[in-house]
């Protein structure tokens, strides 16, 4: 990965900056908005919020190096935080949204005091297990829709004002999300707190060697980025107005990864471009073919496979064969 | 060294976005005004093959028109909605605001319809469901724009508690996934089932494997087992009650379970098995026969009761286009004309009840070997005559 | 209970188990040799069910679809491990997840779009169709006798080959101590192809054993895969014997749960509870199984290193 990010090139790399990219997404908001669209906007509140979520996956996979596969759950858990309390007459936004980022926080705090016993593909694996546990209780919530889930009664309000009553007022509102979201994670992993993290991250002998556990500091890495999730499953229920289990699907987790690893790990801007490059690509190939998820396969497997890699040395390997 | 070809193409892919964000933006070329149909499906994941059955009567029906609707140029704009209600919001969105349908049809899942017809219906756009049929949009939560070309879910459950209740079967267990279209399945069919039923199995969405649950049916040994397994669960289950040698001894009685997605692949395991519908490819109506030829001519293989109710839904929206001059602009007008059900089912009988749910007969249909080796379902009895919804009374609308 | 009842769902939780350990030991051999995470392991378990149904059926004999399948599911693993997997070898995990997740796309759709989306037929060889009565009151089905003896098999082979045979040792090695295996100048790209190839033949025996019970989709090996790597974890990366103990564990638990909670939880908490309580507690079962193993056991039953 190193080799990569040196050869991360000088051209491209002042997108990846917070400011840069949410200036884009600024931007593009304000093209749609111009030219009277109605659709470009749900659009960009989508990117955006998926975006929130795999920023935050982005700052536990490359920072602590947790690789979680269930991260979909404190996603959902925001979703469902909207609809519960919407059931008991809750929209006020001051309540919803850190509702949803306690209840997150909560979750994945709870589960990362196992979780953080083990490392690796076993930590891949448990975080899988508790989000899948999560997915079947949401299922059995016959209350709340059951497995087919249940429209929420209304977007959020504040104070009863109801400030997002288009889409375009969700994606402003998510892209200052956004762009909050970044300036503050890219602030953490710069102080002691990120140090911590990614020397645990690199060497954890070392720090037990110095008498150092990195334990609190990955839990609250997991809290924070659970927390985030949530807030962006808060969003999305909002966006949707209907909240269902099938948030909480492994495949769901899968997709935030790819998102993650697609834009690369480096930095935090890299979940963000990862995020718009796969909604670019269903929003383009989906048109065309009902088989549009086999053009975005061999997307994710050029990318990975030319990535960095010595071309040459490529086919050499093939020819090999 | 320049750029690596992943930052190359993220920065494209942003570019990209903008670029589309104005393509879309820019105002639909408004030519000849054709009529706009988006087309909701499940075509994507496991349950693909119903969603696939579904589009293509559909679209079988439009080519039969001429690709007209009501004599008007027509766009079906298909988009698949992964079975995921979130998905299928922004998409049907999109549907809404860029494409500027006139109507959106489709829909095999009911947490599909249900999170579409918020935005849809508050939108004003006619909803025409070729499947789905959730409880809710038949009662209180029914719209003037909302009509169903299929069925309300209950009914084909219901349709199979009242044939164990005429067969006089005394002790019933029930199967089905525990969600929630598993549970109304089970209430439906004891809606109409007075005998005992010996237990309620729920099983994993998506379960591969029965052992477990049929072992059980083996030692309790009712009169008669019902079910309600759509799609692979129900393949799965097919072939291992086969297996177990319970098939020939314990009447299985279905819904959404034998078809002709699935028959395919169950083929003589299935053979015998009883279902529960309101078509069936042998059901003797002139329009059914043109359109069984058809379909089989057209895509090699025998339609389902989706395909047919996707043929339906395009030939009510051809009848009521006829019927307003090619017009969804006064949508009072169109809403008249669909309520009249301007067209011939396939089904025969076919008229809309008040919660825009049809009213119409309903049969228990058998899975059989056809002589030219093909496997279908055929029509056994008749179980329920013109009949309607249990929720109608709730809806408001008269 | 009747002590048919609960012998027989003894046998379907062992035999859930075997199926689950024909696709968890290719997994677990990749994982542990090359430290390699392979995703696209489910394919491999469809593409046997598709190859044995399409051979089977052309041929109309299932010996000759089965063997030729088997074969074709051998050389599609060197085909991928050539144009995909040998470029990722000793690339970070994420990328090795991200890429197979990739390959799941192309190959699930590439095979819907050559055989469609409906589940293709795949019945029950004729000769081994039926039931046999095992003692007074229980039958059983033949084919699931026949997983059962086929997956015991499959894993004394694999002992023996693992523990008896030189290229055993190698992988053994190859899996704690790869550095050392190259020194000795073992060829361990070689030995990886080779292990790959074997472990997609593993998981296409898996498919083609499942094939008769199971609706034979496109999809068919998502779920499976997510179990088996359930398996893998709990029993130990890279463990052959962690893998059968697991496979075994989670089969019995996951069918004994099936069968007698909801009963259990009738008796003790009534059962209008114990209605919705009852089936969503039997599908977290297994992976509350892993959860607690890990937490008690974070490299798994059997495993030597963390990861």
């Amino acid at each position: 990965m190193s080799a990569r990010a040196a050869g991360g090139g000088a051209g491209f790399a002042f997108l990846f900056r917070p400011a840069v990219l949410i200036a884009l997404f600024a931007l593009a908001l304000a093209v749609a908005v111009w030219s009277g669209s109605g659709y470009a906007p749900t659009i960009i509140a989508r990117t955006a919020i998926l975006a929130l979520a795999a920023v935050s996956l982005s700052f536990l996979i490359g920072q602590a190096g947790l690789v979680s596969f269930g991260h979909a759950a404190p996603l959902g858990i925001g979703a469902y935080a909207v609809l519960i309390a919407g059931e008991y007459g809750v929209t006020n936004a001051l309540v919803l949204f850190p509702l949803g980022f306690a209840a997150a926080a909560l979750w994945s705090a709870a589960t990362g005091v196992i979780a953080l016993r083990t490392r690796g593909v076993y930590f891949i694996m448990i975080t899988l297990a508790f989000a899948q546990m999560l997915f079947y209780v949401a299922g059995s919530l016959s209350a709340f829709g059951g497995d087919d889930g249940l429209g929420i009664a209304a977007r959020a309000t504040f104070f009863g004002q109801r400030f997002l009553r288009t889409d375009t007022d969700l994606a402003v509102f998510a892209i200052a999300a956004l762009g909050v979201t970044l300036l503050v994670l890219e602030r953490l992993s710069a102080a002691p707190f990120g140090l911590m993290l990614r020397t645990g991250r690199a060497n954890e002998e070392k720090l037990a060697s110095l008498g150092l556990d990195p334990f609190v500091h990955r839990l609250v890495a997991l809290a924070a980025a659970g927390g985030i999730a949530g807030i962006a499953g808060v969003l999305l229920a909002n966006q949707v107005e209907y909240v269902s289990p099938a948030t909480m699907n492994w495949h769901v987790s899968g997709e935030l990864i790819v998102m993650v690893v697609l834009g690369g790990t480096k930095r935090l801007g890299g979940a963000v471009l990862g995020a718009v490059a796969v909604m670019v690509i269903d929003e383009t190939l989906g048109h065309f073919t009902e088989f549009w998820k086999f053009g975005l396969g061999l997307v994710i497997l050029g990318a990975v496979l030319l990535r960095g890699a010595d071309l040459t040395q490529l086919i050499r390997g093939t020819a090999h064969g | 060294m320049p750029a690596s070809p992943t930052r190359r193409l993220v920065a494209l892919a942003l570019a990209s976005t903008a670029l589309a964000a104005t393509a879309l933006a820019a105002p639909a070329a408004a030519l000849a005004d054709p009529v706009k149909v988006g087309f909701v499906s499940t075509l994507s994941g496991p349950p693909a093959a119903l969603g696939v059955h579904m589009r293509d009567g559909f679209l079988l029906a439009v080519k039969e028109l001429g690709g007209k609707l009501g004599g008007q140029p027509t766009e079906v704009i298909v988009v698949d909605d992964e079975l995921k209600p979130d998905v299928a919001v922004s998409k049907v969105k999109a549907l809404m605001e860029r494409d500027k349908v006139d109507i959106v049809a489709g829909t095999v899942f009911s947490n599909v319809l249900m999170a579409i017809q918020k935005p849809v219906l508050a939108n004003e756009t006619f909803l025409i469901s070729a499947n789905a049929g959730p409880s809710p949009l038949a009662g209180k939560g029914c719209s003037p724009f909302f009509f169903s070309a299929s069925y309300q879910n209950d009914q084909v459950h219901s349709v199979m508690g009242q044939y164990a209740q005429d067969k006089g079967f005394k002790r019933v267990i029930l199967i089905t996934p525990n969600y929630q279209a598993g549970k109304d399945a089970m209430a439906g069919f004891k809606r109409n089932f007075k005998g005992e039923v010996v237990e309620e199995i729920f099983t994993q969405l998506g379960q591969l494997d029965f052992s477990a649950e049929l072992a059980k049916i083996q030692a309790a040994k009712p009169d008669a087992i019902f079910t309600f397994m759509p799609g692979g669960m129900g393949v799965n289950l097919v072939k291992q009650y086969q297996q177990a040698g319970l098939a020939g001894q314990i009447p299985f009685l279905s819904s959404f379970t034998i078809d002709e997605t699935t028959l395919p692949a169950t083929q003589d395991a299935a053979v015998g098995l009883l279902s529960g519908a309101e078509w069936a490819p042998n059901l003797d109506t002139p329009q059914n026969k043109a359109f069984v030829a058809a379909y089989e001519k057209e895509y090699g293989i025998v339609p389902s009761l989706y395909a047919a109710q996707g043929y339906d839904a395009a030939m009510l929206i051809d009848g009521a286009l006829k019927a307003t001059g090619g017009k969804v602009s006064d949508k009072e007008a169109f809403r008249k004309a669909l309520a009249s059900a301007p067209f011939k089912s396939v089904r025969g009988d076919f008229s809309f009840n008040t919660n825009g749910f049809p009213i119409q007969d309903f049969y228990v249909v058998k899975a059989v070997k056809r002589p030219d080796g093909r496997y279908a379902t055929e029509i056994q009895s008749k179980v329920f005559d013109n009949a309607a919804d249990a929720y109608v009374a709730e809806c408001p609308l008269k | 209970m009747t002590a048919a009842l609960f012998f027989s769902q003894l046998l379907n939780g062992l035999q859930l188990g075997v199926i689950l350990f024909l696709v968890a030991a290719g997994l677990t051999l990749v994982f542990g040799v090359m430290d390699f995470i392979n995703l696209a392991h489910g394919v491999q378990y469809m593409l046997g069910a598709y190859l044995v149904a399409v051979l089977s059926a052309w041929s109309g004999s299932f010996a000759f679809g089965l063997a030729a399948g088997l074969l074709a599911a051998l050389a599609l693993g060197f085909v991928m491990e050539v144009l995909v997997f040998r470029h990722l070898t000793r690339r970070d995990h994420l990328e090795q997840v991200l890429a197979t997740f990739g390959l799941i796309l192309v190959v699930t759709e590439g095979v819907r779009m050559i055989f469609g989306s409906a589940p293709l037929p795949f019945p029950v060889p004729a000769a081994l169709n039926g039931t046999v009565t095992l003692f007074e009151g229980l039958n059983y089905p033949v084919w699931r006798l026949v997983i059962l003896a086929v997956g015991v098999a499959v894993a004394v082979l694999l002992w023996v080959l693992v523990n008896r045979t030189r290229a055993g040792m190698l992988v053994r090695a190859g899996s704690t101590h790869p550095q050392t295996v190259a020194a000795l100048g073992v060829d361990v790209d070689r030995l990886f192809l080779f292990v790959f190839a074997f472990g997609a033949m593993l998981a296409g025996l898996a498919g083609a054993m499942a094939g008769p019970l199971v609706s034979v989709e496109p999809t068919m090996g998502d779920k499976v895969l997510i179990l088996a790597f359930v398996v893998v974890v709990i029993g130990g990366i890279g463990s052959i014997k962690g893998a059968f103990v697991a496979a075994i564990l989670v089969g019995l638990v996951d069918t004994v749960g099936r069968a007698f909670l909801p009963d259990l939880l009738r008796t003790l908490v009534g059962k209008s509870a114990a209605a919705t309580a009852g089936p969503t507690l039997s599908s977290m079962l297994i992976y509350l199984l892993m959860a607690l193993v890990l937490s008690f056991r974070p490299s798994g039953l059997f495993g030597g290193r963390p990861s």
